[in-house]
């Protein structure tokens, strides 16, 4: 199953590369197998028994026997990692639809968003740090490709500074992950996690940094974040979507898959540094948000922002006493899950925007509810969604990070509630600027959204609000794989050690 | 000496036979193609007898008696002791032949560039893979130095081998700068020589152990500065920093399967000799050398990839890559004093496992640019513009290749580099690791820069860009290599690991 769900759209692209030779075809084909991936992760996200934990599914065959080294093909979910395989699918699609006017270059197109897709999968499915590790790598490729071909501006330089920031961090990610290898004999995360991870062979604090400067670039954390706008920008609509949506969520994972599960006594000690940095990537992400006058740059800085409470989130387990806050955790992941959920469909209508109007420039836009009534609502309910309206899935999580962190770090999370009130300003600004006010005489002929159009931000909405009105739909798995379980879990292993 | 050494150099003999051939048919007719044909059909003798020595060892072949000094299922010395036949040279035979031939192939389509002299061509080419082979087998300081000069005085005749200003600048720089650095190493022996008194690897090992362990790196300053003059010489062969200057010029004015024979071919047999010569004569000090090479290691990785950034010369730019890989590779090499303790050979299995990968790496990104420069006559950067629409599947190979030499997965360059720094982590050499990886992410910059002007930029005609079947089996064997070792490494792996079965008496 769950190899299925990983390598169904690459099979697909070799199908594409191979026999597609019409455009139509090639959209068929990309189409189909991007309707099944998502099939298939609703499934493995329905076949998660949440009561039972631990990680579920495990398909585990020898890759590379042998006495020195052993890589495993392992792949397994818990409930942190089937979120997100869900949340890939979803999104994967969203991309694919939005995809479906793509007319330069097609069939390398819906090659490269395919590869794409299967590598995120694999990164999330992996409980092998090799397999995981060839994932992540196995990512930048196609982004690099999607960027610099089908993007706009400054589109090559932006690529360039994507795949170099993160192949910084991933190098880092490499030599923390030997160093892992070498000290316990083996890759499988499951060991590892019930592992001793104290006495390395190289000094834990640093193997943990490593790891933590890989998720950081990814999340991103302020100050290495200026990858983020620069790619968004200039990244065509699918891409912008699966970046904001799936792979800045690659970070918060890893964060919590291996610098939390792994390193809890470090993790505990780096609390409020973490604690920090969040609060300075959610406020100085609001503040740069408020300046921006394009409308993808403005997505891209809010990601900023709404990706420190994901850092929050993991730092409030800096609670006194040893014991985890679960509650702030499993916010943490929820946030990830909504943030990709919003965003996705922030950027969605965003593209469809963009398409009609040719322009992406606040000032120059305004009073298109009139003319585009499924856009205005679908662009409402995702800035509602993302400034934290109670109803919708931004709320929850954020709620609950706040409850995770504020008996840990008063001053900082009340810092950070000024964050959310900064974002409403500037998604209420956005919403009346480029949707309301007066009309424009130039935007007097522009269409709604199309049939096909319509059908991403639909999806998109239905996972907003779903997980807003009854949130025990994600976090029922979340807290079976993060929170309490995690906290348990942690708990046992570092008192086993004592 | 008896008959049986006879049967021990058959891989070395047969070539020789061959390249002898090679010139015979080249006097007696004038289809040019038959020489080439001989050559390469030829191939198969060596690796015949290579393989049959293989079983020799094994014990599936019996074609002479126990030799004196045999360890049974190890190795086999002869001609008094000064070449051994043991699975480390076998390995290395295999590697070189197997360069040679993609090299050959690759060769026909430069034919028309060679003029009248190809008999000359093929035969130096694999004299020299003669002396590369032995270079891998020798346990004895005079031979060895013997077997490079066999190695390196065709490489300077094919260097050479254009005729036109760079190519001849090439070939002069090659022979001059190949002699100094020739000159050290016999002095470096000369020296290891005087203090020990013998010129046999497992001599010099012995007096290295019984050594006074003092303040003095190798026992005494006599045997540091002989240790010190080798590693200096192994360096020019490998082309690591600071013994690197001659590989720009030389790389960039020879003939590209030349320019990729000397990247693959001649920097293996230098690592050959290197990690024999270091492991067994100084291995009882291998924690003084291991800095020396770690030293060097960080050189050349930083040095060849920050170069390499600004050529606007693809040969050129390959070059300086080479130089850095040659720094990865040292890696392996630093990594053998594991500090653990453990005697752990992680390090030369990690080394020639990524010999492996980035013989058909290199070799595959060597073997399409010949196929476009071919075609366009230009060796700069910027005339690969547009190449992603004018020859897709040269571009895609190419880019393939590129990002296996960034150590992007799944492809060898990825396997290889994860082996190596693998083994550099477990030999305490953590910060080796993370140098390398930096390193890694450098490269790329300049790596992806080709790919960028391929597939981003405006061709300059919209003419299609083919090669010939030749060519393209070389490209292609060369690439599915790539493929098969990112993604199934458990054959090459296993194989180095066989390749080091009682090596270095570990």
């Amino acid at each position: 199953m769950l190899t299925a769900v990983v390598f169904l759209p690459v099979a697909a692209a070799i199908i594409i590369a191979l026999a597609a030779r019409s455009p139509r075809a090639v959209k068929g084909v990309a189409l189909t197998a991007f309707v099944a991936d998502f099939a298939l992760a609703i499934a493995v996200f329905a076949r998660y028994n949440t009561g039972d934990g631990g990680f579920q599914q495990v398909e585990q065959y020898d890759w590379l026997p042998g006495e020195s080294v052993v890589f495993q093909y392992l792949l397994g979910v818990d409930g942190l990692s089937a979120t997100m395989v869900l949340l890939t699918g979803l999104l994967g699609l969203a991309a694919m639809l939005v995809s479906m006017n793509i007319q330069h270059r097609v069939r390398e197109y819906f090659v490269f968003l395919l590869l794409l897709q299967t590598a995120v999968m694999g990164v999330f499915a992996s409980l092998d740090f090799i397999l995981f590790f060839i994932m992540w790598e196995l990512e930048l490729v196609p982004m690099f490709f999607l960027i610099s071909i089908w993007g706009t501006g400054r589109k090559e330089y932006s690529a360039m500074k994507f795949l170099v920031f993160t192949f910084v961090g991933s190098a880092f990610m490499l030599v923390s992950i030997l160093v892992l290898y070498f000290s316990v004999g083996t890759f499988d995360m499951r060991v590892l996690l019930e592992s001793d991870l104290r006495n390395l062979v190289a000094p834990v604090t640093v193997v943990f940094g490593l790891f933590f400067a890989a998720f950081a670039i990814k999340l991103p954390v302020w100050p290495v974040h200026t990858w983020l706008p620069d790619a968004h920008t200039d990244a065509p609509t699918a891409v912008s979507v699966m970046l904001a949506g799936v792979l800045l969520k690659m970070g918060g994972y890893g964060l919590i898959r291996v610098n939390v599960a792994m390193f809890p006594e470090v993790t505990q000690q780096a609390a409020l540094p973490f604690a920090i940095l969040a609060v300075i990537s959610i406020l100085f992400g609001a503040m740069v948000t408020l300046r921006q006058t394009d409308l993808k740059r403005l997505i891209a800085y809010s990601s900023v922002s709404h990706m420190g409470y994901v850092l929050l989130g993991v730092a409030s387990v800096g609670a006194t006493g040893g014991a985890l806050s679960s509650v702030g955790l499993t916010g943490a992941a929820l946030q990830m899950f909504t943030h990709g959920t919003i965003t996705g469909l922030l950027f969605v209508m965003v593209g469809v925007v963009y398409d009609k109007a040719h322009t992406r420039h606040i000032p120059d836009l305004g009073g298109l509810a009139a003319r585009m009534p499924y856009a205005a609502v679908a662009l409402m309910v995702a800035g509602l969604a993302s400034l934290g309206l109670p109803g919708l899935s931004g709320f929850v999580a954020e709620i609950m990070v706040f409850l995770g962190t504020f008996p840990v770090y008063g001053v900082l999370t009340a810092l950070a509630a000024l964050g959310v009130v900064v974002s409403a300003g500037y998604i209420l600004w956005t919403l009346r600027g480029v949707m309301f006010g007066p009309a424009k005489e130039r935007w007097a002929h522009i269409g709604d959204a199309t049939l096909v159009e319509k059908v991403a931000p639909a999806l998109l909405i239905i996972a907003v609000v779903a997980v807003g009105v009854y949130p025990a739909l994600i976090t029922d798995a979340l807290s079976s794989g993060v929170g309490e379980a995690l906290a348990d879990r942690i708990t046992t292993v570092v008192g086993g050690l004592r | 000496m008896n008959s049986s050494a006879l049967w021990l150099l058959s891989p070395e003999i047969s070539l020789a036979f061959v390249a002898m051939l090679a010139f015979l048919v080249d006097l007696v007719t004038r289809r040019k193609g038959y020489v080439a044909a001989v050559s390469l059909v030829g191939l198969v003798l060596p690796l015949l007898f290579t393989t049959l020595l293989w079983g020799e060892l094994s014990g599936w072949v019996n074609a002479i008696g126990p030799q004196p000094g045999e360890v049974a299922g190890v190795s086999i010395p002869g001609i008094f002791g000064t070449l051994v036949v043991d699975r480390y040279a076998l390995f290395f035979k295999y590697l070189v032949f197997g360069a040679l031939g993609l090299v050959l192939l690759a060769s026909l389509d430069y034919r028309s560039r060679l003029g009248r002299l190809e008999g000359e061509y093929y035969g130096l080419i694999l004299l020299s893979a003669g002396g590369m082979t032995l270079l891998a087998a020798t346990v004895e300081l005079l031979s060895l130095y013997i077997a490079l000069e066999l190695a390196t005085l065709p490489l300077v005749a094919l260097a050479a081998f254009l005729r036109d200003g760079r190519s001849t600048e090439a070939g002069i720089k090659f022979l001059l700068l190949g002699a100094i650095s020739s000159a050290v190493l016999l002095f470096g022996m000369a020296l290891v020589f005087g203090v020990t008194g013998s010129t046999y690897l497992s001599d010099i090992a012995g007096a290295v152990a019984t050594a006074t362990p003092g303040d003095v790196p190798f026992g005494s300053y006599a045997m540091l500065a002989g240790a010190v003059m080798m590693a200096a010489g192994f360096g020019f062969k490998i082309a690591a920093v600071p013994f690197q200057m001659w590989v720009p010029d030389v790389y960039e004015g020879s003939p590209t399967p030349i320019t990729a024979y000397l990247s693959v071919a001649s920097k293996a047999a230098g690592f050959a000799a290197l990690l024999r010569v270091f492991t067994t004569a100084f291995g009882p000090a291998d924690l003084h050398w291991s800095v020396l090479f770690a030293a060097l290691a960080v050189a050349s990785m930083t040095v060849g990839n920050l170069v390499a950034v600004a050529q606007s010369n693809i040969k050129r730019m390959l070059g300086y890559s080479t130089i850095a890989h040659a720094g990865y590779m040292l890696i392996g090499v630093a990594a053998v004093a594991g500090r653990t303790g453990d005697g752990s050979l992680q390090g030369p299995q990690g080394l020639l496992f990524y010999l492996g990968g980035y013989a058909v790496t290199n070799l595959a990104a060597f073997f399409a640019v010949i196929a476009i420069a071919n075609r366009t006559g230009s060796d700069q950067i910027s005339d690969f513009a547009g190449m992603g629409r004018r020859a897709p599947w040269l571009a895609f190979l190419l880019t393939v290749s590129l990002l296996s030499l960034i150590g992007i997965p799944p492809t060898a360059g990825f396997m290889g580099k994860l082996f190596l720094f693998g083994a550099a982590v477990n030999a305490d050499l953590a910060w080796l690791a993370l140098v390398g990886v930096i390193n890694s992410v450098l490269s790329a910059y300049y790596y992806l820069r080709i790919v960028k002007v391929m597939y981003f930029q405006e061709p300059a005609s919209q003419e299609r860009v083919t090669c010939s079947p030749a060519l393209w089996a070389a490209l292609g064997s060369a690439s599915l290599g790539v493929a098969f070792v990112g993604m199934a490494p458990w054959p090459l792996f296993a194989f180095a690991a066989q390749a080091l079965l009682g090596f270095a008496g570990r």
